[in-house]
């Protein structure tokens, strides 16, 4: 399994949450993480190493640098429903960069990635291949991948395939 | 590819949704009073009809989402989609 190439880099470990809940509990939740929330659909917000991405109208991902722990959030949200979910150890991450990332996606992602379709800023779930992923264009020439971990040889051969293609 | 309007998404890949039975079946306000009868009504019984038919999908490669959506059986085309809750349009 390739590690590191001119097309891929994995991307050091994080702690990440999966945060549920209702309008309020969200605006709470804005208010509390440094990044906010982003109350477009399909968008990242991000202040330094604290990331905030959506997933879904009561679904965002929450990225930071590992043991952050997330006091003010927690204390936010104290006594409103909601779910707060640890899984820095169930998913990994890596950066498909380059010139060419989109192209190599494409070749097992079904989502039009072009600059016009998915900007930088842009992310959302949806599949590489038969693996679920979250995909977020970081930059113009390089987008970070969150997969399950039992998935990322998959995903990682998958796009070793492509790059000989 | 068939492109599937979800009502929090946009139009994205049919690959990423998974359909999810007949819409607007209302579960029972007091299920006690059912009798086998009317549970296998609710339960199993559908229209099954030809042409135009209001479906659950899910856009569970997506935001999660459940939603519904008028697609015509005969030809697979949708006709539009509405978030859960709303009237069949
Ligand atoms: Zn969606």
């Amino acid at each position: 399994m390739a590690e590191t190439s001119l097309y891929m880099r994995m991307l050091p470990p994080m702690s990440r949450w999966i945060l549920q809940g209702g309008a309020d509990a969200l605006s709470a939740a804005a208010r509390a993480w440094p990044a906010g929330l982003s109350s477009e659909a399909c968008r990242a917000r991000g202040q330094g190493e604290l990331h905030a991405l959506w997933l879904g109208p009561e679904e965002f991902l929450l990225l930071a640098p590992p043991d952050h722990e997330p006091r003010a959030l927690r204390e936010a949200l104290a006594g409103m429903p909601h779910s707060l979910v640890d899984v820095s150890h169930r998913q990994v991450a890596f950066e498909v960069c380059g010139p060419d990332c989109a192209l190599l996606l494409s070749a097992a992602c079904p989502l039009d990635l072009d600059a016009a379709h998915f900007p930088v800023g842009m992310c959302t779930r949806t599949v590489f291949g038969k693996a679920d992923i979250v995909l977020w264009r970081t930059r113009a020439d390089a987008f970070h991948v969150e997969v399950w971990r039992s998935f990322l040889p998959y995903c990682t051969e998958l796009l070793a395939e492509q790059v000989q293609n | 590819m068939l492109l599937i309007d979800c009502p929090y998404c946009g139009n994205r890949p049919e690959i990423e949704f998974t359909y999810g039975g007949q819409a607007h079946i209302a579960r029972p306000t007091q299920p006690a009073d059912y009798d086998d009868h009317q549970w296998t009504e609710f339960l199993y019984l559908r229209d099954n009809q030809r042409g135009l038919r209001a479906e659950r999908w899910r856009h569970s490669h997506g935001c999660g989402r459940f939603f519904n959506a008028l697609r015509d059986t005969t030809t697979d085309r949708f006709h539009g989609t509405y978030k859960v809750g709303e009237p069949r349009p």
